[in-house]
């Protein structure tokens, strides 16, 4: 289609007017917009605290169920990529609050993210009372913590490394602040943003199931949605139940790795810099109708103008001279002082506060107890994570190496670290129960269940991206077996394998939580850790102790990921790179 | 707005500069200058091509005059206004173009009016009008990774003219495309200038290239650097176009090529190939080992034998103005050449080194950089002192951070850590970081 772009009003209408995929696209839209409409009245029902929820294991109430489950992972999703805007932007932006805003994130990174959900519930609880309202919230929060860090860390490194030359470019041509945020940093972010946002939502099916059966102070509250389902299914022993809410997850999943997941990547392509990728893929279904169905280009029509009045509207703003004077460099430096003065006050004041609170509340003793505690999770994430990488680091080589067996295993495997693992513990559990085995150990694996993709699909990526040229001079120098790992596959996957194993080792203490105790009707297994020193506190809504055992469970994963795997990680950045 | 009461005025300044500085904050807070009082005018219908080698600080003043950068002291104006942040009515391009790549080209071309608010209609209108001019039509809806390094400068070329720009700043802009595609384009862009189609009045170049330089340019500013400061500014008085092969032209670009390389010296202390004084925080120019031996090679060698024409031995041996420079530089530091009239003459012991094996060459070397660069010096003094016979480098980074930027200390010492190596007189562990008198 020629377009004449000199001549806007002629040739819109031809572009407006319906397609084929409008057939599609159209009742897909409304539909869309009534259920959520529908959904999120049923968030806000009157409820008292006790009152139990009808949860029924019929498997026709699982559309509704799954609905509820996605509605829930949207909100979050909405939140976090407020928070994660705003935030970085923050951070990238201003030196001061970078001081204050970076350390911070990393620690809320460290903090497991049932732990939120724990910590929050009763809040949210008395913010919206006699109402679900409190609890939806208290369930999406739990979601949001799980998608947000992930996702303003990503921004926060892209804005800070926006090219200087366009940053140049877009001061010489006079973009107010406003646009060059939405014209330069935010696309120059998208591409690691939407791949961080995907993978944020793989994770976050974890939690939605595991966040939808809240307890608190001895009282289970279930929102309607899988999660619930399942842990019905687990309390009545029902192991057709628990099949069919992995076949709704499936389902769920499926879409969407299918709507939402592949369109975005493939869409975010554009906005990476550099030359265009040769071996391009076939544009996902979904994405092509989104760009034929002309209902979606009145939609981004409507967007762009509406954006352009708002770019306006801020250029008149700040129109004018704009930059003043620096002022004198004393005045900063004191400005500067004065801060990190601030921040060391309150810092102390904290720690001031935490001592205190430890010694009335729960007492030294306790504390080395949950230390102990740690070192036993701590020994399972170790093992677990070996145990992990000499099976998959093998089987990722060799599927590696086959680059057409790779691309077509890899979005399955996407799909396995999507699915949430704690649907299957419910298989697990009865199978331990019924052949009587000990739980201190059997139950570990489960922590891993669902994070060791990430070792394998980084393997993988790590040996595909291996140049061929290495391959060949260690063919032609005889270089073989052991000497070939040594030499060869392994330095050059390292980087690779850091990554995943760091994304596995942080998933694994978060799976803790929901792993080292679990339920198959009226038993209960147990193993002893951190993560059900947790659990079980907060059944028993003991405030002081949960929060201790959250506390030390964040201060392992950072000492952790300080003294190891940051070191590895600088280790692959200097040392091993290929470049 | 010419004051008609004083009447034969000299052309009006569109932008000026006077006492222009800049200093960078060192880690001691001793502060580093990096430009050294400019004075600097531009005036109505004049092309003002900068030359100076790399990190001479012209895109850094460029910048300074852009109002990207704020000076330390000094004042920019435009058309009598103090100029404090990118002002309407001066445009860049940009070396590396700078093009939004998510923005197709016609998007890149109207950005400038999208952020000045220019309403929708005339903004399209004006877009394509500079897309034509540019010879880009056709390519409208094509996204800057789609084409050629020469397209994609037009493209930065049309974003700037699309405002209407009073000055036009170049930084570099020919430098990343090829040869035959950088001529092309300067014709173009001469063509456009000279034929008045555009309603720029002024344009400064910022160059490597001399050749260009002479070409273009009514006025060429030579900076010297370290810190940055006007060495030389030479008028053009050849009318255009410009015949390449003129004997005018060739005087003026051997002219342009020893000053470039050569400065009449100061007194006293060790002195450099322009003759300033070296100390342990020269700026080594970043050569490579390699290069450096086979121009040696070639220059001993026929038809040389011994002397060259710099701008003939730049065409013939395939090299930049910049690489030429920083090779020319590095052979008079080591006192294996000297340059005089526009030539290269190879000394004695540039002979004997050229002449020598590989093991002579090292011992040679060796005893030329220990003479000549005071930090080869210093590191091995260092090294011979200590018990272990070894230091970590952030030692003599610390040493050079005093002088340079912290990236250009870094510079500076891998390269010397590089010639170190050749010649043998000390090792170097990357992974601890630590330079030693062990033999790896």
């Amino acid at each position: 289609m020629p377009q004449r772009w000199g001549v806007p009003f002629i040739a819109w209408p031809e572009r407006m007017r319906p397609s084929a995929w409008d057939g599609v696209a159209l009742p897909l839209v409304i539909g869309t917009l009534l259920l959520i409409g529908w959904a999120s009245r049923q968030m806000n029902v009157p409820y008292q605290p006790g009152e139990a929820l009808p949860i029924s294991l019929d498997p026709s109430n699982l559309p509704v169920y799954g609905l509820r489950t996605v509605l829930r992972m949207v909100l979050a999703l909405i939140v976090a990529l407020v928070f994660s805007l705003a935030y970085a932007a923050a951070a990238a932006k201003s030196q001061r609050l970078e001081k204050l805003l970076v350390p911070i994130l990393d620690v809320l990174q460290s903090v497991p993210i049932l732990g939120f959900l724990s910590i929050t519930v009763t809040g949210f609880v008395a913010l919206f009372p006699g109402s679900l309202l409190g609890y939806e919230c208290a369930a999406i929060f739990a979601i949001f913590t799980s998608q947000a860090w992930n996702m303003t860390f990503s921004l926060y490194q892209s804005f800070s490394a926006v090219p200087h030359d366009l940053r140049e470019a877009a001061r010489m041509y006079h973009l107010s602040a406003w646009q060059s945020f939405w014209q330069l940093e935010v696309p120059f972010a998208m591409p690691q943003l939407v791949w961080n946002m995907m993978m944020s939502v793989s994770g976050g099916w974890f939690f939605v199931v595991a966040s939808e059966a809240i307890s608190v102070s001895n009282n289970t509250v279930l929102l309607p949605g899988i999660g619930s389902y399942i842990s019905v299914a687990i309390d009545q022993r029902d192991l057709s139940a628990v099949i069919y809410a992995i076949l709704a997850m499936l389902v769920l999943i499926l879409g969407y790795d299918q709507l939402l997941f592949r369109p975005l990547l493939a869409w975010a392509q554009r906005f990476k810099i550099g030359e265009i990728n040769e071996e391009e893929v076939e544009p996902p279904w979904f994405l092509v109708m989104l760009q034929r169905a002309r209902i979606f280009r009145l939609v981004s029509f409507a967007a762009d103008t509406i954006a352009a009045a708002v770019s306006r509207l801020t250029h008149r703003v700040s129109a004018g001279p704009r930059m003043s004077r620096p002022a004198p460099p004393w005045r900063g430096a004191l400005i500067d002082r004065l801060w990190v003065g601030a921040l060391g006050a309150v810092a102390l004041l904290a720690l001031y506060y935490i001592y205190d609170f430890v010694r009335v509340e729960v007492g030294w003793s306790e504390v080395g107890y949950v230390f102990f505690l740690g070192a036993l999770t701590l020994t399972r994430v170790i093992v677990l994570i070996a145990l992990a990488a000499l099976i998959w680091v093998p089987i990722g080589v060799w599927i590696g190496l086959r680059p057409t067996l790779a691309h077509r295993v890899q979005p399955f495997i996407q799909f396995l670290a999507a699915f949430p693992a704690n649907l299957f513990f419910p298989l697990v559990v009865s199978a331990i129960v019924a052949l009587k085995l000990n739980s201190e150990i059997w139950l570990s694996p489960l922590m891993i269940l669902g994070t060791q993709w990430y070792i394998l699909f980084n393997v993988i990526a790590g040996t595909l991206a291996m140049p061929n040229d290495y391959q060949l001079v260690a063919g032609n120098l005889g270089v073989s077996r052991w000497l070939w790992w040594r030499r060869l596959v392994l330095p050059a996957i390292f980087p690779a394998f850091v990554t995943g194993a760091v994304t596995a080792s942080g998933g694994s203490w978060n799976a803790s939580i929901v792993s080292e105790i679990v339920k198959w009707g009226d038993t209960t297994l147990s193993a002893h850790g951190i993560g059900a020193y947790i659990a079980i506190e907060t059944a028993k809504g003991d405030f002081p102790r949960l929060a201790l055992g959250i506390t030390v469970l964040c201060l392992f994963v950072l000492a952790f990921n300080r003294l190891l795997w940051r070191r590895l990680y600088s280790l692959a950045e200097e040392r091993l790179r290929l470049d | 707005m010419r004051n008609l009461t004083h009447p034969p005025a000299p052309p009006p300044q569109l932008l000026a500069a006077s006492g222009i500085t800049k200093t960078y904050q060192t880690p001691d807070h001793s502060g580093r200058l990096v430009i050294d009082n400019i004075d600097f005018a531009l005036a109505e219908g004049e092309i003002v091509a900068i030359l100076g080698k790399s990190g001479s600080g012209k895109s850094t003043f460029l910048r300074i005059l852009a109002g990207l950068t704020s000076p330390s002291s000094g004042v920019v104006e435009y058309r009598g206004q103090t100029v404090t942040s990118p002002a309407v009515g001066i445009a860049m391009v940009f070396q590396t173009f700078a093009l939004f790549p998510w923005l197709t080209v016609l998007g890149n071309v109207e950005l400038g009016l999208e952020a000045q608010g220019v309403p929708r209609t005339e903004r399209r209108q004006r877009a394509i009008a500079a897309i034509d001019l540019i010879g880009l039509d056709g390519f409208e809806s094509a996204y800057p990774k789609e084409l050629s390094g020469g397209m994609r400068q037009r493209v930065g070329f049309a974003r700037a003219l699309v405002v209407n720009p009073d000055v036009l700043l170049l930084d570099e802009p020919f430098s990343a495309l090829d040869v035959l595609t950088a001529e092309t384009l300067r014709g173009d862009i001469s063509d456009l200038w000279l034929a008045r189609r555009i309603p720029t009045k002024g344009i400064i170049v910022v160059s490597h290239n001399i050749e260009e330089a002479v070409e273009m340019a009514d006025r060429i500013i030579i900076f010297g650097s370290d810190p940055a400061t006007i060495r030389a500014d030479i008028p053009v008085p050849m009318a255009r176009p410009r015949d390449v092969n003129s004997a005018a032209f060739r005087r003026l670009v051997d002219e342009v090529y020893t000053l470039l390389t050569t400065v009449p010296g100061r007194e006293g202390g060790k002195r450099g190939p322009r003759g300033e004084t070296i100390e342990i925080g020269y700026r080594v120019p970043d050569v490579s080992i390699q290069q450096l031996v086979g121009l040696l090679e070639a220059l001993v060698a026929q038809p040389y034998e011994g002397r060259a024409d710099l701008p003939n031995l730049a065409e013939s041996e395939h090299l930049t103005t910049d690489d030429l420079v920083v090779l020319v530089e590095s052979l008079q530091l080591l006192g294996f050449g000297h340059v005089a009239g526009g030539d290269i003459e190879v000394t004695p012991a540039g002979r004997m080194f050229a002449a020598a094996d590989l093991q002579h060459r090292k011992q040679i070397f060796a005893e030329h950089i220990r003479r000549s660069l005071p930090l080869v010096a210093h590191i091995r003094k260092v090294l011979d002192e200590r018990p272990g016979h070894a230091a970590p480098e952030g030692r003599f980074l610390a040493e050079l951070e005093d002088h340079l930027s912290e990236e250009e200390a870094q510079r500076v010492l891998e390269t010397v850590i590089n010639f170190g190596r050749y010649a043998e007189l000390f090792a170097y562990d990357y992974d601890r970081g630590v330079l030693s008198l062990e033999n790896p």
